[in-house]
């Protein structure tokens, strides 16, 4: 047990270390200059002096391997850097931003998953029916539509025509942070998680359906009916748990594209989470903070993974060899 | 006697969709007779693909929506439509399988067993989920395996307490043999011989000609969805069984010769 969390916990420290290699890569050939991305408005009236002033500080001249390496060792002693766009530290950034994406992410993955495995299970039960056909196209047309189009979409309908919805941010604007209630974050919430579920919920209708429907021909339930078991009961003693397993491995897996959706959709919505703050670091050269990022994301899709093979191992225990690999 | 099952002429045929709207009838089973009275074990002897299977699912009520059904399925007497069948399967009518695929994969043993005893509608399913596998040599410890943890003796026992668990009077037992050894194919059949000496009507559903011989009352021939002859295992004796194909049958059996059909 303890080696084997000891290889994981391995693995994972080769997979961060090639993902803040390729990151590094990206960003220091990047085309942005930092400089003017940090400068801003402004970068006419620099002069020379000032620009070569700034340069030195940050050691932009530097060799890349030897900016990587101080960036490292910092790193090594948990110094992740100071963010240049937020003028705080890395830490303090990430943290800050992802708890305001965490409610989002969250709730935009249970919505996706449970409605997700929900109208697998109708559609896959109903085989061939009207319901499986109406879900299974729905599933096909969210799994076609591109997320920042279906924000773009939710937003001109319910944010501007029907004025339901606020069209931007997680609060009220012009509200003290001490008067905003959580009805208020969730109402600013409801759009960008429903655009993010829209992501996730189609290969999961569509994977619980084929799992429903070649659990549904097997012969462990042409044996239950052939006991009497039929309808709901046959359904949930005999199918559910079936089909959940690969619906679990699946969710759990995704948390990569949830987080790559959140990037899109978090725009879309002026949404202050990680998903925004990638983009601003990505296009003010801030590298500390995007590689800061990047960590933090792998770390989290490699946990989410992690949990998905021992949940999956757990609801199926054909798939448990009790190793951790 | 009224005869506990008699099948008269039963026909089933589905309706498909074959490119865009055409449709197509396939029909599968066309005049399947057989009868069997409490105490009698009747092999229903078929290659695969007779249909023999299917009939299993007609008498149990468990044909798809898109099936026709001809003929008739009498239980005690009685004519059983479809309603009527599907509230005796798992009470009087019991499907008796082998294979560990009829249990579900991920779900452990014992809660299927209670699984079974609820829908026999027995009043402490818990209880009555124990006894049965304890019967059946099986302790609390394989109550809490999977399917794929259990032996194949021990699969065979757990589908044997399920299908039993509320007294049926009519077993069907489906393919109970295939890839089985030899020693394992003896057990298997001594053990429906002892449910139908019991008072039970057994329907063993099988394409092994020779080991339905070893135990069985009567012998019911189908082949392409009919039934083509009847026959008693002393008609296999000397000379072999007079109908061609029941005769094709046998000799290609391999203390036979492994013989091709005549009109082959």
């Amino acid at each position: 047990m303890l080696t084997a969390l000891a290889k994981r916990l391995g693995r994972l420290a080769l997979l961060l270390a090639a993902v803040a290699v390729a990151s590094f890569a990206l960003m220091v050939n990047s085309p942005v200059d930092p400089v003017a991305a940090y400068v801003g408005g402004d970068v006419a009236a620099l002069g020379p002096q000032q620009r070569a002033l700034i340069v030195e500080r940050w050691g932009l001249d530097d060799p890349a391997p030897q900016r990587f390496l101080t960036w490292l060792g910092n790193l090594v002693r948990g110094d992740f850097g100071h963010s240049l766009t937020f003028n705080r530290p890395v830490l303090e950034v990430i943290g800050d931003k992802f708890l305001t994406s965490l409610a989002l992410m969250a709730l935009a993955w249970l919505l996706s998953g449970l409605l997700g495995f929900a109208l697998g299970v109708v559609a896959g039960v109903r085989q061939g029916r009207a319901a499986d056909r109406v879900i299974t196209w729905w599933a096909y047309t969210l799994a076609s539509a591109p997320t920042f189009w279906v924000g773009l979409l939710l937003l001109y309908v319910f944010a501007v025509s029907l004025n339901w919805a606020p069209v931007c941010c997680a609060v009220p604007i012009g509200v003290p942070a001490a008067e905003v209630g959580p009805l208020d974050r969730l109402h600013h919430l409801a759009l960008p998680a429903i655009t993010l579920s829209v992501v996730g919920v189609a290969p999961v209708v569509l994977h619980t359906r084929q799992a429903v429907v070649a659990t549904m021909a097997s012969d462990h339930v042409a044996f239950a009916r052939a006991q009497g078991d039929r309808g709901l009961g046959l359904v949930l003693h005999r199918v559910v748990r079936n089909a959940a397993a690969p619906a679990l491995l699946l969710q759990f897996g995704s948390l990569g594209e949830l987080f790559g959706g959140s990037v899109l959709a978090e725009q879309v919505f002026s949404y202050p989470g990680l998903g925004a703050a990638t983009t601003t670091a990505a296009l003010g050269q801030d590298v500390p903070l995007l590689l800061g990022i990047a960590l933090f994301t792998t770390v989290l899709v490699y946990a989410g993974n992690a949990i998905g093979d021992r949940v999956h191992a757990v609801v199926d225990p054909r798939a448990d060899h009790r190793r951790w690999r | 006697m009224t005869a506990l099952l008699e099948i008269d002429a039963l026909g089933v045929s589905f309706d498909q969709y074959d490119r865009g709207l055409r449709r197509r009838t396939v029909v599968a089973l066309s005049g399947m007779d057989l009868t069997a009275h409490r105490g009698e074990l009747v092999a229903l002897v078929g290659a695969s693909g007779a249909g023999k299977t299917l009939l299993a699912h007609a008498v149990l009520g468990m044909l798809p929506p898109n099936a026709t059904e001809t003929g008739e399925i009498r239980f005690d007497g009685r004519p059983l439509d479809v309603p009527a069948r599907r509230a005796l399967a798992g009470r009087e009518v019991a499907l008796l399988p082998q294979s560990v695929t009829f249990l579900d994969p991920v779900v452990p043993v014992g809660r299927q067993v209670r699984r079974s005893a609820e829908l026999a509608g027995l009043p402490d399913p818990r209880g009555a989920a124990t006894a049965a596998l304890a019967t059946r040599g099986l302790g609390p410890e394989v109550a809490r395996m999977h399917p794929h943890q259990l032996s194949g003796g021990m699969v065979r026992r757990v589908l044997a307490a399920m299908a039993m668990m509320a007294d049926p009077s009519l077993v069907l037992a489906d393919e109970p043999t295939p890839g089985l050894p030899e020693e394992a194919v003896r057990a298997v059949l001594a053990d429906l011989r002892r449910t139908a000496d019991e008072g039970r009507a057994v329907v063993l559903i099988t394409h092994e000609l020779s080991g339905a011989l070893e135990v069985a009352d009567r012998l019911v021939i189908c082949r392409g969805g009919r039934t083509v002859d009847e026959a008693r295992p002393a008609d296999f004796r000397g000379g072999g069984p007079s109908h061609p194909y029941t005769r094709a049958l046998w000799r290609a059996l391999p203390a036979n010769g492994f013989g091709l059909p005549e009109d082959a």
